[in-house]
C-alpha cells in the first residue's frame, strides 16, 4: 500500500508537519486597551467621593434588605398577574369568537398605549375619580383603603405586563404547526385541552427567551412603583439618602442589589428551557 | 344523545349497500373555499368492516371530504353521518342546530386520524404520544393506557421505540407510532390521509404492512392513496374523484382493472408512468 502523498509526487509531503496556532494580535490590542480603560475608571471611583465603607455598611441595612423582598414580592406578584393576562388575551386573541378577539386587541392597545408610570399614578390616585369601590347594596370600601401603594403597584405593573406578555404568547401559540391542533382534535381534545396539553408545551421553547427578557425587565421596571411610595429597594435607599445625603453610596447599594437579583434568575432560565427543549432533537 | 337513523332526515342520494346499516353515510355534501369548490355533491356509504381507498389528482377534494367526515372541516351543504349519529348538529322537529365543540369533540372520538404528515407531538415521546388521548380525554387509568400502549407498539413493530422522541424516529417508524396513537383511542373507523405521501420510498412498505394488518383485522378504513398496489391489494372498493365529485366507484379490480369512465383511465395511467 502506497502512503498518500507517494500517490502525488508533484505536490510536497506536508504529512509531518504541525500546524501552528493562529495568533489573534487584535484580540490581545482590545484586551490591553480594555484593562487600561477599567483601570482607570477603578482609580476614578476608588478616588471619587464615594464612601466605600457605607456602601458595605447599607447593603446589608435592614431598610434595603427589606427594599430588596418587597421588590422581589412585587416582580414575582406583577409577572403571575402579567402571565396569567398574558395567557388569557392571546387565547382570546386567538378565539374564532370575534367580540372576544376585539377585547383582547383593545387591552393590548390601551395598555401598551400609555407610559407604564402613568398607569401606575392612576392607579395609586383612583380615589380622586370613584371615592369608594365595590357592588351596590352587597359591599363597599373606601378606595383610598384599598388602593394602597402594593395594590396600585401589583395592578399598574401586572396589567402592563400582561398586555405585552400576551404578544410574546401569542407568538409562542403561533409557532406551533397547525397540525398540532389537528391532531389533537383528532383525539378528540377541545380547543383549550389541545392549547393546555399540546400548544402550550411547545410554544414555551419560544416563550420562555422573550419572557426571561420580560422577567428582567420587570425586576428594574418595580422601580418606577417608588413615585408611588411603594417601598421597593430605590424606594427606601432614596428614603436614606434623604436623611444622610450619601446619594451615590446608595444609589451604588440598590445598583448592586438589582444586579445580583438579575444574575440569579439568567442561569433559572436556562434550566427552564432546558426543561422545555425536550424532544427538540440535538443542539436545540 | 341518541342516535337517528339517517333516512329520517334527507333521502340519501345512493342506495346504501346491502347487509349492515352504513357506519358513514355521506349525502350530497358541499364545501368550498372561497370561490374554489372543493367538495362538490360527493355521496358515499361505507360500511363496517369495509376498506375504501379514494383515488385522484391533488385538489381533487379527496383529502377535503376526508376531513368533512372527522369534522376538521366544516361542510357548507349536505349531511354526514358517522356511527349512527348527525356529524356536528343536532335535530329538533325541522330545525337543525350547531353541536357545542365539546359534542364535536365526543362525536369525533368514533373516528381514528393518521395524518400525511404525522403530526406527532414532538414535546411527547412515542409512548407519552399514545397514551395522551385515552389519559386525557377518555380519563383511562395511567397505568392501563401505558399497558395498551405497549401492546400498540408492539402491533405496530416498534416495542423498543416506547421512550424514542419524534425527531428520533424515522419518517415511517413516525407513521406507525401515529397508527398507535389513534388506534389507542379505540376507533370504530378510521381516516388515513396520504399516509404514505411523506415518506422515503424504502420506508412506505412498513407502514402499508400495518395498515394491511389493520385491514386484515376487520377494522373500517377509509384511505386517501396514492399507492394503487395498495389500493388493488386491500381496498374492497375504491373511490376516483375528480374537481370535488366522484367519478366512479367500484370493486378495486374493476375501478384501477378496466375503469369505466376516461378520466379513471387516464389519471391510472399517469400514476403507473
Amino acid at each position: 500500500m502506497t502512503t498518500p502523498a507517494a500517490s502525488h509526487p508533484s505536490l510536497p509531503d506536508i504529512s509531518g508537519h504541525t500546524i501552528v496556532a493562529e495568533r489573534y494580535w487584535g484580540r490581545w490590542v482590545a484586551v490591553a486597551i480594555i484593562t487600561v480603560l477599567i483601570a482607570a475608571l477603578a482609580r476614578a471611583f476608588a478616588v471619587g467621593q464615594i464612601e466605600w465603607a457605607f456602601v458595605g455598611q447599607f447593603l446589608t441595612a435592614k431598610s434595603i434588605l427589606e427594599g430588596l423582598a418587597n421588590t422581589i414580592l412585587m416582580t414575582i406578584g406583577a409577572m403571575t398577574l402579567g402571565i396569567v393576562l398574558g395567557v388569557v388575551a392571546a387565547v382570546m386573541r386567538m378565539s374564532p369568537n370575534p367580540v372576544l378577539k376585539g377585547v383582547a386587541m383593545g387591552y393590548a392597545w390601551l395598555f401598551r398605549g400609555t407610559p407604564v408610570i402613568l398607569q401606575l399614578l392612576l392607579w395609586f390616585n383612583l380615589a380622586l375619580i370613584f371615592p369608594t369601590l365595590g357592588i351596590p347594596g352587597l359591599f363597599s370600601f373606601r378606595t383610598v383603603d384599598v388602593m394602597t401603594p402594593a395594590v396600585a403597584a401589583l395592578l399598574g405593573l401586572g396589567i402592563n405586563q400582561g398586555a405585552y406578555t400576551s404578544e410574546v404568547m401569542r407568538a409562542g401559540m403561533l409557532s406551533v404547526d397547525v397540525g398540532q391542533y389537528e391532531a389533537a382534535k383528532s383525539i378528540g381534545m377541545t380547543r383549550l385541552k389541545a392549547l393546555r396539553r399540546i400548544v402550550f408545551p411547545q410554544a414555551m421553547r419560544v416563550i420562555i427567551p422573550p419572557l426571561g427578557n420580560e422577567f428582567i425587565g420587570m425586576v428594574k421596571l418595580t422601580s418606577l412603583a417608588s413615585v408611588i411610595q411603594y417601598s421597593e429597594i430605590l424606594h427606601n435607599a432614596q428614603n436614606i439618602y434623604y436623611a444622610n445625603s450619601r446619594v451615590i453610596e446608595l444609589l451604588i447599594v440598590a445598583a448592586i442589589w438589582y444586579l445580583v437579583v438579575v444574575s440569579v434568575l439568567t442561569p433559572a432560565q436556562m434550566l427552564l428551557e432546558r426543561h422545555y427543549g425536550r424532544g427538540g432533537g440535538v443542539g436545540r | 344523545m341518541t342516535a337517528v337513523t339517517p333516512p329520517t332526515m334527507t333521502p340519501p342520494a345512493m342506495t346504501p349497500p346491502p347487509g349492515l346499516p352504513p357506519i358513514v353515510s355521506i349525502i350530497d355534501v358541499h364545501k368550498s373555499f372561497g370561490t374554489f369548490k372543493a367538495v362538490d355533491g360527493v355521496s358515499l356509504d361505507v360500511a363496517p368492516g369495509e376498506v375504501v381507498c379514494i383515488i385522484g389528482a391533488s385538489g381533487s377534494g379527496k383529502t377535503t371530504l376526508l376531513r368533512c367526515i372527522n369534522q376538521l372541516v366544516q361542510i357548507d351543504r349536505g349531511a354526514i353521518w358517522v356511527d349512527g349519529e348527525l356529524a356536528g348538529l343536532r335535530i329538533d322537529g325541522d330545525k337543525l342546530y350547531h353541536l357545542p365543540e365539546k359534542e364535536i369533540a365526543r362525536q369525533r372520538l368514533a373516528t381514528g386520524m393518521v395524518f400525511q404528515r404525522f403530526n406527532l407531538f414532538p414535546h411527547l415521546t412515542a409512548l407519552e404520544n399514545i397514551i395522551e388521548g385515552p389519559v386525557h380525554v377518555l380519563g383511562k387509568p395511567r397505568r392501563e393506557a401505558i399497558e395498551e400502549a405497549h401492546a400498540l407498539l408492539k402491533r405496530v413493530g416498534l416495542s423498543e421505540k416506547a421512550d424514542a422522541y419524534p425527531t428520533n424516529l424515522s419518517g415511517g417508524q413516525q407513521q406507525r407510532v401515529a397508527i398507535a396513537r389513534a388506534l389507542a383511542m379505540k376507533p370504530k373507523l378510521m381516516l388515513f390521509d396520504e399516509p404514505t405521501s411523506a415518506l422515503d420510498p424504502e420506508l412506505v412498505g412498513e407502514v402499508l404492512a400495518v395498515m394491511r394488518e389493520l385491514a386484515a383485522s376487520g377494522m373500517t378504513m377509509i384511505v386517501v392513496t396514492h399507492e394503487l398496489g395498495f389500493a388493488r391489494e386491500v381496498a374492497d372498493r375504491v373511490v376516483f374523484m375528480d374537481h370535488g365529485a366522484i367519478v366512479e366507484t367500484g370493486p378495486a379490480s374493476q375501478v384501477l382493472g378496466s375503469p369505466k369512465e376516461a378520466r379513471t383511465g387516464a389519471f391510472i395511467a399517469a400514476v403507473l408512468a
